[in-house]
């Protein structure tokens, strides 16, 4: 087990290695001036060449990557014209933007898309497991057509069209709520769940749809499985049967899914974050993006990697967990 | 209540039938995918025939599994119900239990268990009768336990359901002791583990000691050993003939095994197509059978206790002897081939000696084809290695049946796999015809590929099911590339002909066959590149006993006609006995004993072999059969 979970570490640090030298060979490769954007719009032409020497974008990319390198591992030193900038390992570089530190940047970042992303994986397994075990029972039935006609409809609406009609509904007619604006969990744990609950509606609407197919079919192939007869034989009611034997043989691939799918919500989130207004590292990520900010990109491309490259390997731990027929090797 | 019970019969049956509605062609049935029956060239192939029961369309789009069925059993007393796959056998069990409630089958007639009507019962009542008064034993004790949870749970739960005022405590305690009862060593440690820690045998334990805690009247069993090797399956049985003693239970057996049937009950029901065929005391249904069916199926039965009758020797040289055979010899259900060894030839061989080659088909000390020396596989990169196979020296003639039996585990796929190169053996010698092929790679492999064929177990699952079998027979042959594309298909249509099958079912696809049927499908592709050996891995094991016999028939005419040598591999002891010239006993992946069929089963010299031998259920008075 230990040695599993560090054979599957090394195998992660790999890939972020591996991740890292993809995103600095093609921004490398991308059109557009990062000291332009940087300077800004009335920046002259020696200006700009400043602003490149300081940023170092002058260096080949194996030098450039090397710094990085030296960075993350041995912090880094930064002239700011007036002093010097220690930059503590592990040290992602300054955004070439406002000179800010990149993992700074990141640690305020994050807990704003992890409250999104956890309290949205909470939302989607209730909706989901429900809607998936409701339409399982009922099989052919109205029900289970409503269902999957709500699941579906969810799936295939656009999260900014969702989020505006909740915006629209909830805020703006109805004003039972507060137009989101991101209060930590720290001050105020009421305020917070209160502003995040429409962005965990709109992201868990549309995850939903999946966990309840996903539940659905494996419920009802549970259900058909031969220990289900058995208890059938032994006078267990129907109800038992489903909450104790089918549930529990359907639930680790729901499980083993959502941790990947609270991973990915790391890195995908953007769209929920720029509607709402949630200063997370999705929005981070697309502002980097725009403006060639490669120290800033690469530091969150290895932040949502890391929780990727995580919760894979929670899922896998999950699922042994869940079906002890599962040995890990 | 126990009035009741003294007046009437524990269980009354009368004018049951179940029946399936068929969707698209097939009959939905809760039974299960119970084994294919039907065979031979006289069965063709009906499209969309797929289904447990299939005995006869009654009504519209209704598949009658079960029909007219009526029968009572006294309180105490034990019944086999008999019948080949599909013989609605298992859906009249499953009716006794109220089993196929909420499933869409449509149930008629009258099932009275324990003086309650199982199917106007309230839902309730139902559940208390389940269990309460009649339990169910499972085929498969694998699949019937609960994957997730500790089977001192799953019967911990089972035990409350009722006896609703035990407490948590006490029913765990309860667990304890009947798994205690039912011989599982240290119960108590051993109910907190689950299903997949439990041998088969112990699961098959576990499950019929879910069914003592409830302290039923009726213990159903469904093929309750089917899944087990012989010496686990006569554990089991004794098992259960010492509960009812104990209890005084009543049983119900299904089985399509007639010797387990034979000294397990009072009584014999044997069904055929959803209806009773004959009913009667066990002794006089088996020595003395009225109907001819009854006669057919014993017939079929391969019997470990009688020397092999019609002949798979394949001797090409041998003259076809007289049909004087012994008396009491079973035979295919169209009767003896007339085939047998010379009498001077089986007295020459009667002498056991391992270092001989006994070989039938030519003589004594001839060059053989195929030979295994400290042959040796192991399996697992890290840390412990399993032998599969240790230290197995075999040799092989051309037209020569060698049969391997044993246990699960015992190696016997993994050797016959090692046999055609699909695996390649971690130590040791083999050679074909002299020449070594233990350790070729994959290319220098390829001449040898065609020669060396292999007919599996499964024929559902060894045959792609989105070819047409057409196509599957001739993939070895597209492999070996030397036929030109029009002369396969020729070849193909020539093979299905000779297998038994119809040239124009070429594109038909393996749904719509029966089970015997793509077993000579699995035959013909084996057959298509022209091999001098194959190794038949349970080739029947999946098998009705008719349709048993019709393959192992099969199987030896042609090794008679293409000289072919077979390896014959199964864990039945009575087909093995049938097929093969000689026979090795393997058990840890050694070969315990090896010689001469009829040496080995007459005068066993290892205490493993005499063991299995003894575990081998008999028939006993069937001579009448014949």
């Amino acid at each position: 087990m230990t040695s599993y979970v560090l054979r599957r570490a090394a195998g992660a640090v790999l890939v972020l290695f591996v991740l890292s030298v993809v995103v600095y060979a093609v921004f490398y490769a991308v059109p557009g001036d990062p000291a332009k954007l940087a300077c800004g719009p009335r920046c002259n032409p020696a200006q700009i060449a400043q602003v490149r020497d300081q940023l170092q974008l002058d260096d080949p990319l194996y030098t450039r990557y090397w710094h990085f390198l030296q960075g993350l591992f041995a912090g880094h030193d930064y002239s700011t014209g007036t002093g010097v900038l220690h930059c503590n390992a592990p040290c992602f570089g300054l955004s070439y933007q406002n000179d800010q530190q990149v993992t700074e940047l990141i640690s305020q970042r994050l807990p704003v898309t992890a409250s999104l992303g956890f309290g949205a994986m909470v939302l989607w397994l209730v909706l989901g497991i429900g809607t998936g075990l409701l339409s399982a029972l009922r099989r052919g039935g109205t029900t289970e057509r409503v269902l999957t006609w709500f699941t579906l409809a969810g799936t295939a609406t656009p999260v900014f069209i969702i989020g505006l009609l909740l915006l629209m509904v909830f805020c703006a007619q109805l004003q039972w709520l507060p137009f989101p604006s991101y209060v930590p969990l720290t001050e105020s744990p009421e305020q917070w769940a209160w502003n995040m609950l429409l962005p965990w509606i709109a992201l868990a609407l549309i995850e939903a749809a999946k966990y309840a197919r996903l539940t659905r079919s494996s419920v009802l192939e549970t259900l058909a499985d031969d220990h289900i007869r058995t208890f059938r034989a032994y006078g267990v009611s129907e109800r038992a049967i489903v909450g104790r034997h089918a549930l529990r043989g359907a639930l680790p691939p729901v499980i083993a899914l959502s941790a990947l799918d609270l991973g990915s919500i790391f890195g995908s989130a953007m769209l929920t974050e720029t509607l709402f207004g949630l200063p997370g590292l999705g929005q981070l990520m697309v502002h980097a993006v725009r403006d060639i900010d490669l120290p800033v990109v690469v530091g969150v491309v290895l932040v949502t990697g890391a929780a990727v490259v995580i919760a894979n390997i929670i899922a896998d731990l999950l699922y042994a967990a869940t079906d002890r027929r599962v040995t890990l090797t | 209540m126990s009035d009741q019970r003294s007046i009437r019969p524990l269980v009354e049956v009368a004018e049951l039938s179940v029946g399936f509605p068929v969707v698209g062609g097939s009959a939905l049935s809760p039974a299960g995918g119970a084994r294919e029956s039907g065979d031979g060239p006289d069965a063709p192939p009906a499209p969309g025939h797929a289904g447990a029961a299939r005995a006869g369309t009654a009504g519209r789009g209704l598949v009658r599994a079960v029909d007219r069925l009526s029968f009572t059993l006294e309180a105490g007393n034990a019944l086999g119900i008999v019948g080949e796959s599909g013989s609605g056998k298992s859906t009249a069990a499953f009716a006794l239990l109220g089993l196929h409630r909420g499933t869409g089958a449509q149930v008629t007639g009258a099932v009275r268990v324990g003086g309650s009507d199982v199917l106007t019962a309230s839902d309730a009542e139902l559940r208390r009768i389940r269990g309460g008064v009649a339990a169910m034993v499972f085929q498969d004790p694998l699949s019937s336990l609960d994957p997730y949870l500790a089977i001192g749970d799953q019967i911990t739960e089972v035990y409350r359901v009722h006896h609703r005022s035990a407490s948590r405590r006490a029913a765990r305690a309860r667990a304890v002791e009947v798994l205690d009862r039912v011989g599982i060593p240290d119960a108590a440690r051993r109910s907190r583990a689950r299903p997949h820690e439990f041998s088969g045998g112990m699961r098959q334990r576990a499950l019929i000691a879910m069914a003592l805690s409830c302290e039923p009247q009726l213990l159903v069993a469904d093929e309750p050993t089917t899944a087990l090797d012989v010496t686990v399956q006569a554990q089991i049985l004794g098992l259960l003939a010492e509960l009812r003693a104990e209890t005084g239970m009543g049983l119900i057996l299904v089985t399509h095994d007639l010797g387990v049937a034979a000294s397990n009950v009072d009584e014999l029901l044997v069904m055929r197509e959803g209806r009773a065929v004959e009913r009667g005391p066990v002794r006089t249904v088996l020595s003395a059978p009225r109907e001819p069916y009854t006669r057919t199926l014993l017939a079929a039965v391969p019997r470990v206790d009688a020397r092999r009758a019609n002949g798979a020797n394949g001797a090409n040289g041998v003259s076809r002897a007289s049909g004087a055979n012994e008396v009491g010899r079973p035979d295919g259900p169209d009767g003896p081939d007339g085939l047998d060894r010379p009498d001077g030839v089986r007295k020459l061989h009667g002498v056991r000696d391992a270092g001989v080659v006994v070989g039938s088909g030519e003589p004594a000390g001839g060059k053989p084809l195929l030979e295994a020396v400290g042959l040796r596989r192991e399996f697992g990169k890290r840390g412990p290695r399993v032998v599969a196979v240790d230290d197995v020296s075999l040799t092989l003639h051309s037209g020569e049946t060698l049969g391997i039996v044993g246990e699960s585990g015992s190696g016997k796929t993994t050797l016959g796999r090692m046999i055609v190169r699909l695996l390649e053996p971690s130590g040791g010698e083999l050679r074909y015809q002299g020449r070594e092929i233990g350790r070729l790679r994959e290319r220098q492999l390829r001449p040898f590929r065609s020669e060396l064929q292999m007919v599996f177990q499964d024929p559902v699952s060894s045959l792609n099911p989105r070819r047409s079998i057409g196509e599957s027979i001739a993939d070895p042959l597209r492999a070996a590339g030397v036929l030109p594309a029009p002369r396969i298909v020729a070849r193909v249509r020539e093979l299905l002909e000779r297998v038994g099958l119809e040239p124009d079912w070429y594109h038909r696809y393996p749904h719509e066959f029966s089970g015997g049927q793509r077993q000579r499908v699995g035959i013909a592709r084996a057959l298509a590149p022209e091999p001098r050996l194959i190794v038949c891995d349970e080739p029947v094991s999946a098998l009705d006993v008719t349709t048993q016999a019709h393959i192992v028939r099969l199987l030896g005419e042609l090794q008679r006609e293409l000289g072919l040598a077979l390896v014959f591999i199964a864990h039945d002891l009575a087909v093995v006995r049938q097929v093969s010239d000689r026979v090795a006993v393997m058990r840890d992946g050694r070969i315990v004993e090896e010689g001469e069929t009829d040496a080995v089963y007459d005068d066993p010299q290892h205490p493993y072999t005499r063991a299995l031998l003894a575990a081998v259920p008999l028939l006993g008075g069937a001579e009448a059969a014949a």
